[in-house]
C-alpha cells in the first residue's frame, strides 16, 4: 500500500508575508514516504515559518500544501480537490489533504502531521505518562464517548485507556525514560525533554513527523542517541520525518534529502552529498566576498 | 567559647536592628492610622459635623503594631530561620500516609453525621442556626468553589464573573417555579443546563483572550447579568427581588405544619429543623456530586486536556486538541455546577434579589479557590470552611463587645479577616493550602507532583 519513495508531502509556491516582510518566497519542494527530509539554512532563513505553515499554525499568504495518506495514486485528484474548496478527501484507505486550509489541531487530528517545537513545549507540571496520554486525546475522547461513557466508568473506556497506557509505556521504553514515568516532565534534563517531546508527538500516530531543531542544545552523546531514535522511527514505523536542523553532523548522517533555504528562497535541493558541495549553499553559510555577491545573487535569481 | 561570643555579638546587632525596625514600623503605623483612626467626625445635636479625636484608641493600636514587630524580630524570625535550616525529610513519615488515606473518608463521615451531632449538643432549638448558617452556608460555597475550580484551577482560565452563573441558576429556578409551578427536581437540572448555556455563550467571545484581559471580560459579564437583573423589572422585579419562591418538598411531601406535611406524615412533632436538615443533605449531595464528577473528569481525556491547556495551549494544538471545545466545556461545566448551587440557593432562601449576586460574591469564591490551592478539591473545601465559617463565627464573638464597647460589630470586620487570611496564606504558601498536584494516571507510584513545575495558567 504505502511505498517508500512515493511523494507524501508536496509544497507548491508557498509564500508567507508578514506585512512587508517576505519570510518565505515561492518555495516548492517534496518529501517522500519513509524518508527523512531536512530543511536547513542560516538563521532567519524562514525554516520555522515553513513548519508553521505546514502544521497549520500560520495560514500561508499563497501556495498549496498537499499531503497524501496511503496510495500515491490519489495525487491525481489534487487539482479537483483544490477546485472543490474542501479540506481533504478520502478514498478507501487513502486520503489527500490540503494543509493550508486546515486549522492547526485538524492538521494533527485528520492529516496526521505531528510536530515538536524549537523551544521545548512539554506540559511541565504533568507526569511523563500524562504527557503521552494527552497526545492520545482524540482517540481516548472517542473511546470515552465524548466523556459520557467515561463519567459512568464503562468498561469499554477502561480498555481503551489501558491500551493507551500500554502505548505510552512502549514509547517511554523506546526513549529510555520508563523509570521516570511518574515524575513531572519539567524535572527532566534537557536532552530527555527533547526525546520525550518526540515520543509525545509519535503518540498522535502521525504519518509525517516535523521536528524543529531536535538536536539543539544536546551534547554529542545525546545527539547520537537522537540520531538512533530518528532512524528507528523512520525504519521501523515507516514514518516520514521533516527536520529543521543546524547540526550538520545530524543532517548529513541521517537525512535522505536536503532542502536549503536562504532569505526565504530555496537555493538547493537534493541528496546530502550534492547539497554539501553546492557553491550556493557554501556561500550562504560561509558568506562570500563582496565582488562575488552580485554573481551569486544573479545565479539564484535575486 | 569563640562561637558563643560570635553568636552573642550577632544577637546584639539583631537587637539594634530589631529596635530600629520596630521604631520605623511604629512611625509608619502612626502616620497611617492618625487620619484613619485618630480623627473622626461626629454629628452634634444641631446636625453639624464636628471633628473628634480618639487618642487612646490610636495609641493602643500603634503600640500593638510596634510590639508585634518586635515580637516578630525576636520570636518569629529566628524560628523561621531554624525551620529553614532544619534538614528536609526525604521520606514522608508513616503517620502522614495513614492520615492522608483516612482524612477524606473521615471528613465525609463527619459531614454526614454533623446534624445529629449538633442536635445532640444543642437540642432542636439551637441546632437550627448551626445547621443552617454553618452547614448549609459553607456547603454552598464549597460547591461553588469546586465548580469554579474546574475553570480556574484545572483549565487555568481566570473567571471573575462566576457569580453570574449562580444568579442564572437562582433566577431560573425562582421564575420557572413561580410561573409554571414546576417542582424543584425538574428545575434543578434545567437550571444547570441554562447556566451551562450562558457559560458557553460567555466562552465564545473570550476564547482568544488570556490572563488579565480574560479576567476583565468575565468581570464585565458578571456585571451585565447583575444589571440586567436590576433593570429588567417586568421579569425579575428589579431590586425588590422575587419572594415567595416555592420551597423544595420531601419527594412530594411539603415541610409544613399541615396534616399532610412532613412532620405529620412521619408522626413527628412539627419543627422547622426538618426542612433545614433536608436542605443540608440536599446541598451535601449536590456538593459531593460536584466533587465526584470533577474527580472523574480529571481522569478522563477532557480533564487531562483542561490541565494540558493550563500548562501550554500551543502544545495542545500541536497534539490535535481542539482548544475551542476544551475551553467551552470547562466554562460550561463550571457554570453548570454554579447553576445547581443557584437553584438550591433560591429554594433555600425563598427570596432572591440582585443584592445576592454582586462582584463581592465572585471575589469570595475566587478567593476560596486561590487560598485552597488551584486544582485541589480538599484545599478548596478547607478554604471554604475557613472563609465562610470564619465570617459566620464573627457573628458569635459577642464577648468582643465587652472589650471594644457596645457599638462594636464583629461582622463588620469580616473583610479584615479576608485580607488577613489572604496575606498570611500567600506569604506562607504562595500557591494555596494544598499546592501539590495528584497525577491523573500512574504506572507504579502515584506520588504527588510538587508545585514548582506546575503552571498556573495564563488565564
Amino acid at each position: 500500500m504505502t511505498n517508500a519513495g512515493d511523494i507524501l508531502l508536496r509544497v507548491e509556491h508557498l509564500t508567507m508575508r508578514f506585512g512587508g516582510l517576505v519570510a518565505v518566497d515561492d518555495l516548492s519542494f517534496e518529501a517522500r514516504q519513509g524518508e527523512i527530509t531536512a530543511l536547513i539554512g542560516p538563521n532567519g532563513a524562514g525554516k520555522t515559518t515553513v513548519f508553521n505553515c505546514i502544521t497549520g499554525f500560520y495560514k500561508p499568504s499563497e501556495g498549496r500544501i498537499g499531503l497524501c495518506h496511503g496510495d500515491a495514486a490519489i495525487w491525481s485528484e489534487l487539482d479537483a480537490l483544490t477546485e472543490s474548496g474542501k479540506r481533504g478527501i478520502t478514498r478507501g484507505d487513502s486520503g489527500l489533504y490540503l494543509l493550508e486550509r486546515m486549522p492547526d489541531y485538524l492538521v494533527t487530528q485528520n492529516a496526521r502531521v505531528a510536530r515538536t517545537f524549537q523551544n521545548i513545549r512539554l506540559f511541565p507540571g504533568m507526569t511523563l505518562l500524562e504527557n503521552l496520554l494527552v497526545a492520545q486525546h482524540n482517540a481516548l475522547m472517542v473511546a470515552s464517548g465524548y466523556t459520557l461513557f467515561g463519567i459512568f466508568g464503562l468498561p469499554s473506556y477502561h480498555r481503551a485507556e489501558r491500551a493507551s497506557v500500554e502505548k505510552a509505556r512502549d514509547w517511554l521504553n523506546r526513549v529510555g525514560l520508563i523509570h521516570r514515568a511518574d515524575d513531572p516532565a519539567g524535572d527532566l534534563p534537557y536532552g530527555d525533554q527533547r526525546r520525550l517531546e518526540i515520543a509525545r508527538a509519535m503518540c498522535t500516530d502521525p504519518v509525517l513527523l516535523c521536528l524543529d531543531e531536535p538536536a539543539a542544545g544536546l551534547n554529542p552523546r545525546e545527539s547520537a542517541l537522537l540520531n538512533e531514535l530518528l532512524m528507528s522511527i523512520g525504519n521501523e514505523h515507516g514514518i516520514s520525518i521533516l527536520l529543521i536542523e543546524h547540526d550538520m553532523s545530524v543532517v548529513m548522517e541521517i537525512s535522505d534529502h536536503v532542502v536549503v533555504l536562504d532569505y526565504g528562497i530555496k537555493i538547493s535541493d537534493g541528496a546530502p552529498e550534492v547539497v554539501r558541495n553546492d557553491p550556493k549553499v557554501i556561500a550562504a553559510y560561509l558568506g562570500v566576498p563582496d565582488h562575488e555577491l552580485e554573481k551569486a545573487g544573479a545565479e539564484i535569481g535575486r | 567559647m569563640a562561637t558563643g561570643v560570635k553568636s552573642s555579638a550577632a544577637q546584639r546587632i539583631d537587637t539594634v536592628a530589631a529596635l530600629r525596625d520596630a521604631a520605623i514600623t511604629t512611625l509608619l503605623a502612626f502616620g497611617l492610622f492618625l487620619p484613619l483612626i485618630g480623627f473622626h467626625t461626629v454629628t452634634n445635636i444641631r446636625n453639624e459635623l464636628e471633628l473628634d479625636t480618639r487618642w487612646p484608641l490610636l495609641f493602643s493600636i500603634v503600640a500593638v503594631v510596634g510590639v508585634a514587630r518586635l515580637a516578630y524580630s525576636f520570636l518569629l524570625a529566628p524560628w523561621l530561620e531554624r525551620i529553614k535550616l532544619r534538614p528536609v525529610a526525604t521520606t514522608t513519615p508513616a503517620w502522614r500516609a495513614t492520615f492522608g488515606k483516612w482524612f477524606v473518608p473521615f471528613c465525609i463521615g463527619f459531614v454526614i453525621v454533623y446534624p445529629a451531632i449538633i442536635i445532640a449538643a444543642t437540642g432542636f432549638g439551637g441546632a437550627l442556626k448551626w445547621v443552617d448558617n454553618f452547614g448549609i452556608q459553607i456547603l454552598i460555597y464549597v460547591m461553588l468553589g469546586w465548580g469554579l475550580n474546574i475553570v480556574v484551577g484545572l483549565a487555568g482560565l481566570l473567571d471573575l464573573g462566576y457569580v453570574a452563573f449562580y444568579a442564572v441558576g437562582a433566577y431560573a429556578y425562582a421564575l420557572l417555579a413561580k410561573e409554571f409551578g414546576f417542582s424543584f427536581w425538574i428545575l434543578l437540572p434545567l437550571a444547570g443546563v441554562m447556566s451551562s448555556f450562558w457559560g458557553i455563550l460567555l466562552g465564545f467571545p473570550v476564547l482568544r483572550l488570556r490572563g488579565d484581559y480574560l479576567a476583565i471580560v468575565t468581570l464585565a459579564f458578571g456585571e451585565i447579568i447583575r444589571i440586567v437583573l436590576v433593570n429588567w423589572v417586568d421579569v425579575t422585579n428589579g431590586y425588590a427581588g422575587i419572594s415567595g419562591i416555592p420551597r423544595p418538598s420531601f419527594f412530594g411531601i411539603p415541610f409544613n405544619a399541615s396534616d399532610d406535611g412532613f412532620a405529620a406524615t412521619f408522626g413527628l412533632e412539627f419543627s422547622p429543623i426538618y426542612r433545614t436538615i433536608f436542605l443540608y443533605y440536599l446541598i451535601l449531595a449536590l456538593a459531593l456530586l460536584t466533587a465526584f464528577v470533577t474527580v472523574r473528569l480529571r481522569r478522563l481525556p477532557v480533564g487531562r486536556a483542561w490541565e494540558a491547556l493550563r500548562e501550554d495551549e500551543i502544545a495542545c494544538r500541536s497534539l490535535g486538541i481542539n482548544t475551542t471545545h476544551t475551553k467551552l466545556t470547562a466554562f460550561g461545566m463550571g457554570a453548570m455546577f454554579a447553576g445547581f448551587a443557584g437553584s438550591f440557593f433560591a429554594a433555600r432562601q425563598g427570596f432572591i434579589s440582585p443584592e445576592s449576586f454582586t462582584f463581592l460574591e465572585s471575589a469570595t469564591i475566587l478567593a476560596i479557590v486561590v487560598l485552597g490551592g488551584m486544582g485541589s478539591q480538599i484545599g478548596v473545601a478547607i478554604a471554604a470552611i475557613a472563609m465562610i465559617g470564619g465570617t459566620e463565627i464573627m457573628r458569635e464573638l459577642e464577648f468582643l463587645k465587652h472589650i471594644f464597647g457596645e457599638s462594636f460589630d464583629p461582622t463588620q470586620y469580616r473583610m479584615l479577616l479576608f485580607g488577613f487570611a489572604m496575606v498570611i496564606i500567600m506569604v506562607l504558601r504562595p500557591r494555596g493550602l494544598i499546592s501539590s498536584r495528584a497525577p491523573s494516571v500512574f504506572l507504579k507510584d502515584p506520588k504527588p507532583v510538587p508545585v514548582d513545575p506546575v503552571k498556573q495558567g495564563h488565564g
